[in-house]
C-alpha cells in the first residue's frame, strides 16, 4: 500500500489529529443545530465573522491571534443575536433573517477589507479553504513536547464543547425539544440559546483559522443528520454522531491521498475530502439505516406486497372453486386477473407451493386443504366487513368491495370474532354469498394474521 | 518522494494563503501604515458623477444593466423561494455548482479544449446545482432530516467535494486557476456585454416562467397539500421553481459572486414581505427593490472606484431592508408599534367609560358632579398616569367632562357607554347560562373579551340570549372595586 510507505506521522498523525478534534468538536454541538432546525448556522457565521476579523484588525493593527479571535467570536454572537432579532421583531422567516445578516455582515466585512489594503488581492475564499495541511508547521512547546498550535488550541474548544453538553446536559435537552416546558420547568431557554450559539462561534473561529471553514460547516451539520438517522435517542445520536465525524476525519485524509491518485493526480485538500466522506457517511446511513433507511423501507414494503398478494391468490383461487368459474388456474390467468407483475408473482406462487398451500398439476394451480383454509379466513374477513360496513357503517354497495379488499389483510381472528358479534353472526355477506365458518387450525390462523 | 509530496502541498497551501484576503499578509504588505490614517475615500469629481449617473460610459452601461436586470429576476424568484421557507436554498444551490464547475473544467481540459470557456463552466455549474437541488428534494421527501438539515449536509458536502476537487485542478493547470475563482466569488466591475447578455436571458427567462405559472407557484407556496388535492403538480412545480432558482443563482455567480447572490435572493423578498400581505404585490415590490438595490449599487462602486460593488450592492439591499423593517405599511415595526398604541388607548377608553358608567349606576357618584377620580382610581387596578392621560383624551373626544378632580359622562359619552356596558354583561349573561362558569368568575373573563367583541357576535348574543333591544342588562354579579368591595346591591 502506497499510502503507508508515504505516510508520516509527523505530518500526516498531526493533520489527522486536528481533523479528528474539529470534527469531534462541532459534531457535539451540531446535534444541537440539528434538533433546533438551525442548522445553516455555521454556514452563516463563517460568513460572518468577516467584519469581526477586519474590525479587531482596524483596532489593534496588526494581526495578533487574540484580538482578531475575540472580534470574530463577537461576529458570530452578533449574527445569531441579529438573527434571533429579526425572526422574533420583524417576523421573518428563521432562514431569511439568517440570510440577510450574514450576506449584510459579509459585505460589511469585504468593503473594511478592501479599504484597509486597497492593493491586496482580495478573496473571500480564503476563510473557507482553510489549510489543515500546514498544521504541523506552526508548533508551540508545551513540556518540552512540540505540538501544533491548531491541536492544541482545538482540544481546548473540544473539552470546553463537552464539558457544556454534559453540564447542561437536561437544559439543553429539554429546551431543544420544548422550549414552552424548559420555562415552565424554570431555566432560560433563551440564555441556553446563546450559550450555544457563542460556542459555535468559538468553534467556528478557532476551527477555521487552522482547519478550514468547509470542514466546520459540514461536521455542524453532516454527523449529526446521519446519526438522526440512526437513532431516535439523543444520548446515542452524540455518541454516533461524535463516533461518525471521527472515522469521516480520518477517511477523509485518507482518501485525500489515495482517491486521487487513482486519476494520476498529486493528493488533494485534504478539508475537503473530510466534508466529502462525511457526505458519504450520511448518504450511506441514509440508504441503510436499519431503523428508517430507504432499504430497509423497500424491503419491508416488498414483503408486504407480496404477502398481500400470496392473500389475493388464494382468495382468488378459491372465489373460483367456489362459483364453479370458468376461469383458468394457470400463471398468466392469474397473473393478468390480480394485476401484477412477473416476478412478484412468480416469488409468490413458489412461496405459496413451498408451504403446500397450493400444487401446481400441469401448469394449473390449485388450492390444497392447507390452502383452502387459509383463503377460508381470509374471505370470511372480507364477508364480515362488508356485512358490517353495510349494517354500522352504512357505505354505498358498489364501493363495499374495494374497503373489504383493503381490510381483509389486516384483519386477524380475534377482529373476525368482534365482526362476528357486531353482525349477530349472518350466514351471507350483502351479496347473498355464505361465508365461511371459522375452522380453527394454527398453521392457517398464524399464515393470516402474520 | 515523501517529502516532494509534502512539501508541494504545503507550499500549495501557503500561495493559496497569501492569495487570500489576506489579512495573514499584511505584515508584508507596505500598504500596513495607512490602515487607520489612510482611510479616505477619494472623492470623486462631480463630471465623474455626472458620467456614471447619465450611464455614459459603456462599461457602466453594461454593469448596471446587468445588475439591474438580475435584482429584479432575483426579487420575483426569492419572493417565491421565501414563501416556501426555502430562502437559503440559493445558498446552498450557489456551493453546489463548485464541484461541477472543476469537472467540467478538468473535462473540458483533457479533452483539449479551452477548460476556462464560459458556456463549459455554465454547464458544469448548472449539473451540479441540479444534482444538489435534486438531492435536497431527495433528501426532504425519504428522510425524516429537516429543511435546514438537508440545505445544510448538501451544501457542506458539495462545497467540500469542489474544494478538494480545486485542488486537482491547481495541479492540472499549474496555478492558473484563477479565472475559475473570479467565476465563483464574482467580477462585477468586468462584467462584458456577453455577461451581460446571459443575464438578460435568463433573467427573462425566470421572470417568464414565474408570471405563467404564477398561480400555481403561489398555491405551492401557500398550500402544498391544497395544490396535491387539486390536481396540480406538486412534484414538477416544486422542480420548476428550483431549476428558476438554479438558473437565476448561476448566471448571478459568475456576474457578480457567491455571497451577493444569496443575499439578493433572499434580502429584497424579505423587505417586501414588510409592505404587503398580496403575492402579487409583494414579488413586484420585491423585484423593485431588487432593481433598484442593483443599479444604485453598480453606480456606487463606479464612483467610487475603491467600494466593491458586489458588497455595495448587499449593503443598499441591507439599507432597503433595514427601512422596510421599521416603515413597512403591513408589518414594519412602527406602524405595529402604532396600532398596539392605538389598541392600548382604546381598550383604556373602554375601561373609563365603563367604570364611570357602573360607578354611577350604583349610585357611587355625587348628584351633579360626577364620579371623584380617586374612585375611578379605586375601580381597576390602572396606573394614574394613564387614568389621567385617558380622561383626558376623552375630554377632548366630548365624551366625558372632568371637572374638579370629578368626572362624569357627556350625552355622547352615555350612549357609548351604555353600549359598552351592555355588551360585557351580554357576554357575562352568555358565560353564566351557557358555559356554566360561576358568576363571582365572569367578570374578569368578559374583562378580557370585551374589547374584540364585533357587531355579529353582539347580535349572535342577543338572540342566544333573547334580548333584543337597546336596554342595558342588570350586572349578574356584584359590582366590585378591585380592591375594595363596594358592598351595593345592584
Amino acid at each position: 500500500m502506497s499510502i503507508f510507505e508515504n505516510w508520516s506521522w509527523a505530518l500526516d498523525g498531526w493533520i489527522v489529529a486536528a481533523g479528528v478534534l474539529c470534527a469531534v468538536a462541532s459534531a457535539l454541538l451540531g446535534n444541537f443545530l440539528v434538533l433546533r432546525r438551525m442548522s445553516m448556522l455555521g454556514d452563516a457565521i463563517s460568513h460572518a465573522v468577516l467584519p469581526g476579523l477586519a474590525a479587531s484588525f482596524f483596532l489593534t493593527e496588526s494581526r495578533n491571534s487574540w484580538p482578531m479571535f475575540v472580534g470574530a467570536v463577537l461576529a458570530g454572537v452578533l449574527t445569531a443575536f441579529f438573527t434571533e432579532w429579526i425572526r422574533g421583531a420583524g417576523k421573518v422567516d428563521e432562514g431569511a433573517s439568517m440570510g440577510v445578516v450574514f450576506t449584510s455582515l459579509f459585505a460589511l466585512g469585504l468593503i473594511m477589507i478592501v479599504r484597509a489594503a486597497d492593493h491586496v488581492d482580495l478573496d473571500p475564499g480564503c476563510v473557507l479553504y482553510g489549510a489543515i495541511e500546514m498544521t504541523p508547521l506552526d508548533l508551540v512547546d508545551i513540556r518540552g513536547f512540540l505540538i501544533p498550535r491548531a491541536v492544541v488550541t482545538l482540544s481546548v474548544v473540544t473539552v470546553i464543547n463537552l464539558l457544556f453538553v454534559g453540564l447542561f446536559w437536561k437544559e439543553l435537552k429539554i429546551s431543544s425539544f420544548d422550549s414552552g416546558l424548559a420555562t415552565t420547568v424554570g431555566f432560560s431557554s433563551r440564555l441556553i440559546h446563546y450559550l450555544l450559539m457563542i460556542l459555535v462561534a468559538v468553534t467556528a473561529v478557532a476551527s477555521f483559522e487552522s482547519v478550514g471553514n468547509i470542514l466546520v460547516v459540514a461536521m455542524l451539520v453532516v454527523p449529526a443528520s446521519a446519526a438522526y438517522m440512526l437513532t431516535d435517542r439523543l444520548l446515542p445520536m452524540i455518541f454516533v454522531s461524535v463516533v461518525l465525524a471521527a472515522i469521516s476525519a480520518v477517511t477523509g485524509h485518507l482518501s485525500a491521498i489515495i482517491v486521487p491518485s487513482w486519476f494520476g493526480f498529486e493528493s488533494t485538500t485534504t478539508a475537503g475530502m473530510m466534508a466529502v466522506s462525511a457526505g458519504g457517511i450520511l448518504f450511506l446511513s441514509i440508504v441503510f439505516s436499519p431503523k428508517s433507511g430507504v432499504l430497509i423501507r423497500f424491503v419491508r414494503q416488498r414483503l408486504l406486497a407480496w404477502q398481500i398478494l400470496e392473500e389475493d391468490v388464494v382468495a382468488f383461487l378459491y372465489r373460483i372453486e367456489e362459483r364453479k368459474l370458468p376461469i383458468g388456474h394457470d400463471f398468466e390467468t392469474l397473473r393478468r386477473e390480480l394485476l401484477a407483475d412477473f416476478v412478484s408473482m412468480k416469488v409468490v406462487l413458489n412461496r405459496l407451493v413451498s408451504r403446500s398451500q397450493l400444487v401446481v398439476d400441469q401448469g394449473e394451480y390449485k388450492l390444497t386443504d392447507e390452502g383452502r383454509l387459509r383463503a377460508e379466513s381470509l374471505v370470511r374477513s372480507h364477508r364480515l366487513w362488508e356485512e358490517y360496513l353495510v349494517s354500522h357503517v352504512g357505505i354505498d354497495a358498489d364501493r363495499l368491495h374495494q374497503k373489504a379488499e383493503r381490510l381483509e389483510h389486516f384483519t386477524d381472528k380475534d377482529l373476525r370474532e368482534r365482526l362476528n358479534h357486531e353482525t349477530n353472526a349472518p350466514e351471507n355477506d350483502p351479496h347473498g354469498r355464505p361465508i365461511p365458518a371459522e375452522r380453527d387450525s394454527p398453521k392457517s390462523d398464524q399464515a393470516s394474521t402474520s | 518522494m515523501i517529502r516532494f509530496r509534502q512539501i508541494a502541498l504545503i507550499f500549495m497551501a501557503t500561495t493559496w494563503m497569501a492569495g487570500c484576503v489576506s489579512l495573514d499578509a499584511s505584515d508584508e504588505v507596505p500598504s500596513t501604515g495607512n490602515s487607520l490614517a489612510n482611510q479616505s475615500i477619494s472623492w470623486p469629481t462631480w463630471e465623474q458623477v455626472r458620467r456614471v449617473v447619465l450611464l455614459q460610459d459603456y462599461n457602466t452601461r453594461v454593469v448596471v444593466f446587468g445588475t439591474t436586470l438580475l435584482g429584479c429576476a432575483a426579487g420575483i424568484v426569492g419572493s417565491f423561494t421565501l414563501l416556501r421557507r426555502r430562502a437559503l436554498m440559493g445558498d446552498a444551490l450557489s456551493h453546489a455548482t463548485l464541484p461541477g464547475i472543476c469537472i467540467a473544467f478538468l473535462l473540458a481540459t483533457k479533452m483539449g479544449y479551452d477548460g476556462k470557456s464560459l458556456s463549459v463552466l455554465l454547464l458544469g455549474a448548472t449539473v451540479s446545482g441540479i444534482l444538489g437541488m435534486l438531492t435536497i428534494l431527495w433528501i426532504r421527501k425519504t428522510t425524516q432530516l429537516k429543511d435546514d438539515a438537508a440545505l445544510g449536509a448538501v451544501l457542506s458536502v458539495f462545497f467540500g467535494a469542489g474544494v478538494a476537487l480545486l485542488g486537482i485542478v491547481q495541479q492540472v493547470s499549474g496555478g492558473h486557476s484563477a479565472g475559475l475563482e473570479a467565476f465563483i466569488y464574482g467580477k462585477t466591475a468586468s462584467m462584458n456585454v456577453a455577461d451581460a447578455k446571459t443575464i438578460t436571458m435568463a433573467a427573462f427567462g425566470s421572470i417568464g416562467l414565474c408570471l405563467v405559472f404564477f398561480k400555481e407557484l403561489k398555491l405551492l407556496c401557500f398550500d402544498e397539500k391544497f395544490a396535491g388535492s387539486r390536481g396540480f403538480p406538486v412534484m414538477f412545480l416544486d422542480i420548476l421553481l428550483m431549476m428558476t432558482v438554479v438558473v437565476v443563482t448561476i448566471v448571478g455567480l459568475q456576474a457578480v459572486g457567491l455571497v451577493l447572490m444569496i443575499a439578493l435572493l433572499v434580502i429584497p423578498a424579505a423587505a417586501a414581505r414588510f409592505w404587503s400581505d398580496e403575492m402579487s404585490n409583494m414579488a413586484w415590490i420585491s423585484a423593485g427593490l431588487g432593481m433598484v438595490s442593483g443599479m444604485l449599487g453598480a453606480e456606487f462602486s463606479a464612483v467610487f472606484s475603491r467600494l466593491p460593488s458586489g458588497a455595495m450592492i448587499v449593503l443598499i439591499c441591507t439599507a432597503f431592508f433595514a427601512i422596510s423593517l421599521i416603515f413597512g405599511s403591513k408589518h414594519g415595526l412602527l406602524i405595529r408599534g402604532l396600532r398596539r398604541v392605538r389598541l392600548n388607548r382604546r381598550i383604556d377608553r373602554e375601561h373609563l367609560l365603563r367604570a364611570v358608567y357602573e360607578k354611577l349606576e350604583s349610585g357611587q357618584g355625587e348628584v351633579g358632579k360626577g364620579v371623584s377620580f380617586n374612585e375611578l382610581m379605586k375601580k381597576r387596578s390602572w396606573s394614574e398616569r394613564r387614568l389621567r392621560g385617558s380622561i383626558r383624551r376623552e375630554q377632548n373626544a366630548g365624551l366625558v367632562s372632568f371637572e374638579d378632580q370629578y368626572v362624569t359622562l357627556k350625552a355622547p359619552g352615555i350612549a357609548e357607554a351604555s353600549r359598552l356596558t351592555r355588551q360585557h354583561r351580554l357576554w357575562e349573561l352568555y358565560l353564566i347560562t351557557h358555559a356554566e362558569i360561576a358568576p363571582s368568575r365572569v367578570d374578569r373573563e368578559a374583562d378580557m373579551i370585551e374589547h374584540v367583541l364585533d357587531p355579529d357576535m353582539i347580535a349572535e348574543l342577543e338572540l342566544l340570549l333573547d334580548r333584543a333591544g337597546q336596554d342595558v342588562p342588570a350586572s349578574p354579579h356584584e359590582l366590585t372595586d378591585s380592591s375594595v368591595k363596594a358592598g351595593v346591591e345592584d
